[in-house]
């Protein structure tokens, strides 16, 4: 696979692992809260960003709708954090439900009583109504730029839905989870912060390994497949509604598990998840890293972000110049993203056109993989 | 129609929107047959195929495989009940090795969970072993399918085409852009496989149809205008008229 043109040493492997434990377990006492608590949020978008990369990646489906599935995870978990909450307010029940009048809790917030239920709706629920949506579309053969239309305007529906329910989700205004209570710890406090750091490192990396996982071996190729040409898939026998319904499930639920994540690290979940631009981010974030390396679209996720606050610390209105420009620059001269250019012997090319390194004269894997050869 | 027919076509029409690509066709498929099917551009060879794999849905007629009805099948469907068909232009997932193009034909059962679940099995690694073999890829096994040369993606293809073990190969143009040595080793290829395989196999390059030394089928404006062997069909009037052309008197 196109993936892993570097084979990298174990060693090598072994020591990258060690390095990687060892900052995440040391993060939150070198870095100051508030550039932990960003880095925490922008592990947290990486996750989704895996689900875009599987999808548009791999399945060549473009999606710009994730922010969905986002906003659904953080609601779930928002929505637990509210009403375990709510003790001293009126009738027990999340305190904005006073400003509308509401004195009976909506019957759908009952279940997230329970964390045991909140637990699994926060990936379940994105999957099935992903699973749902995908199914839908992909029976109708529905491909392409259409499918991409599609999934925005639900984006679009999901959003008015939202911002329009005061009475039952507080409509525009969100729900906020920075001062709700959690295992007796206020959610927002540098403690449970630090928690959900750690927390949001193990599972970004459990994410990438389940994602590979899922795109090894005859899946993956399959995916590949229905990318490069459907209709072959089809005629070989195989039904590409049903893998890419999978596939759109589980970026679904990568994306809830983001989304919720992303949810307590910010302290409050909004419609404003659900706005077309951010869903598009997620795209660029991919598009960047590399669209097809799975780690690409978790390093694009990050730098991406933790670039755009920095930049937006020293010049608060460029931000959006740079990003466009970026986006450009990877369509136009990296299609296959940095991790990709990376792996495509971008940088020896580069360094060829400035004379810097001889050129190859035949085939690269007979000269460059040269001692490798003779060893076998 | 009888009982050793693989396959029936009875009477299917197929209209785009007015346009008769295929006018009340008919053609029967014996098991173990090779059959060529000819005809000038326009006749309707691809549609043929299309309607048979389920592309296209004839607006009238009847495809009997097997003794079942294959209209209003999904593709997949009907892949599975045994029909495989090889593109004109080769059509092979170019990202993945020879080896994982192999693998995605030779796979059974085609399900999401024996995919992820699974590792492939003993015997479709054998049989991936002597496909790549048989059409001599064997020292390809790992490069990109995107990498071979042209003649070399007809035969992978052809390869992913034999193992899905189909009870009907239907292969579409199988030497376009072939050497005349790989032509010739093609048409011995396919000839091995009829006799187990029913195999239709549509070209118009008259040198390997004859060679194939089988029952041609001469298609004109949808519609079969005349059957037989070579010998048959290179004299019946008919087909001289529409296809071969007057020998200069």
């Amino acid at each position: 696979m196109s993936l892993n043109k570097i084979k990298f040493d174990k060693k090598i492997v072994l020591s990258f692992w060690i390095i990687l434990i060892a900052l995440i377990i040391a993060a939150p006492t070198i870095l100051p809260v508030f550039r932990l608590n960003l880095l925490g949020r922008y592990l947290s978008l990486s996750i989704v960003a895996l689900g875009v990369d599987l999808i548009w990646g791999y399945t060549g489906l473009l999606s710009l709708g994730q922010g969905i599935f986002f906003a659904l995870g953080g609601y779930c978990a928002a929505m637990y954090l509210q009403i375990t909450s709510s003790s001293e307010f009126p009738n027990n029940i999340p305190e904005f439900f006073a400003l509308y009048g509401v004195e009976k809790l909506p019957f759908f917030w009952e279940p997230f009583r329970s964390p045991f239920f909140t637990f699994f709706a926060i990936w379940i629920i994105p999957a099935l109504v992903a699973g749902l949506i995908g199914f839908l579309v992909f029976r109708n053969r529905i491909k392409g730029v259409y499918f991409s239309i599609l999934t925005q305007a639900s984006l679009l529906v999901f959003f008015n839905f939202f911002n329009g329910q005061q009475k039952l989700i507080n409509g525009t205004n969100g729900l906020k989870t920075d001062v709700t209570q959690l295992f007796g710890q206020m959610v927002g406090s540098e403690s449970m912060q630090r928690i959900f750091f750690w927390i949001t490192a193990i599972l970004v990396i459990a994410a990438w390994f389940f994602a590979k996982w899922v795109v090894k071996g005859r899946f993956g190729n399959i995916l590949i497949g229905i990318r490069d040409d459907e209709p072959r898939v089809r005629f070989t026998g195989y039904n590409p509604v049903i893998f890419k319904t999978i596939i759109f499930s589980i970026a679904g639920g990568l994306a809830g598990i983001s989304g919720a994540l992303y949810t307590v690290q910010s302290g409050i979940v909004s419609p404003q998840f659900m706005t077309v631009p951010f869903s598009i981010e997620m795209v660029i974030w991919v598009a960047v890293g590399g669209r097809g390396t799975l780690l690409g679209a978790i390093l694009g996720a990050v730098f991406i972000n933790y670039a755009k606050s920095l930049v937006s610390e020293a010049l608060p209105a460029s931000w959006m110049f740079i990003q466009g420009g970026l986006f450009i620059l990877v369509v136009t001269a990296l299609p296959e993203g940095v991790l990709g250019w990376i792996q495509g012997d971008g940088p020896r090319n580069l360094l060829q056109r400035f004379g810097l390194k001889r050129k190859i004269e035949t085939y690269p894997s007979l000269e460059v993989n040269n001692k490798e050869g003779n060893n076998e | 129609m009888n009982n050793k027919d693989l396959l029936n076509l009875i009477d299917i029409t197929v209209s785009f929107e007015g346009f008769l690509a295929l006018n009340k066709l008919n053609l029967n498929l014996k098991k173990g047959e090779l059959r060529a099917v000819i005809g000038p551009n326009g006749a309707g060879k691809t549609t043929f195929l299309d309607v048979i794999t389920g592309k296209v849905k004839p607006t009238n007629g009847e495809v009997i495989f097997k003794g079942k009805s294959l209209v209003g099948r999904k593709e997949h469907k009907i892949a599975r009940l045994g029909v495989g068909r090889k593109f004109q232009s080769p059509r092979i997932f170019e990202n993945l090795t020879v080896k994982e193009n192999l693998e995605i034909s030779v796979t059974t059962p085609k399900s999401p969970l024996n995919l992820i679940n699974k590792s492939i099995k003993d015997e479709q690694l054998h049989e991936i072993d002597r496909l790549m073999k048989i059409v001599n890829l064997a020292q390809k096994v790992d490069s990109k399918a995107g990498s071979l040369s042209h003649g070399q993606k007809q035969w992978l293809e052809i390869a992913m085409l034999v193992g899905q073990k189909p009870d009907l190969m239907l292969v579409d143009e199988p030497v376009a852009g072939l050497t005349d040595e790989e032509t010739d080793l093609t048409a011995d290829l396919l000839k091995s496989l009829s006799g187990e395989n029913t195999v239709v196999v549509i070209d118009h390059d008259m040198e390997f149809i004859r060679r194939l030394d089988s029952n041609v089928s001469v298609l004109n404006q949808g519609t079969v205008l005349c059957e037989g062997t070579m010998e048959t069909i290179q004299k019946d009037k008919k087909v001289i008229d529409v296809y071969l052309g007057r020998p200069e008197d």
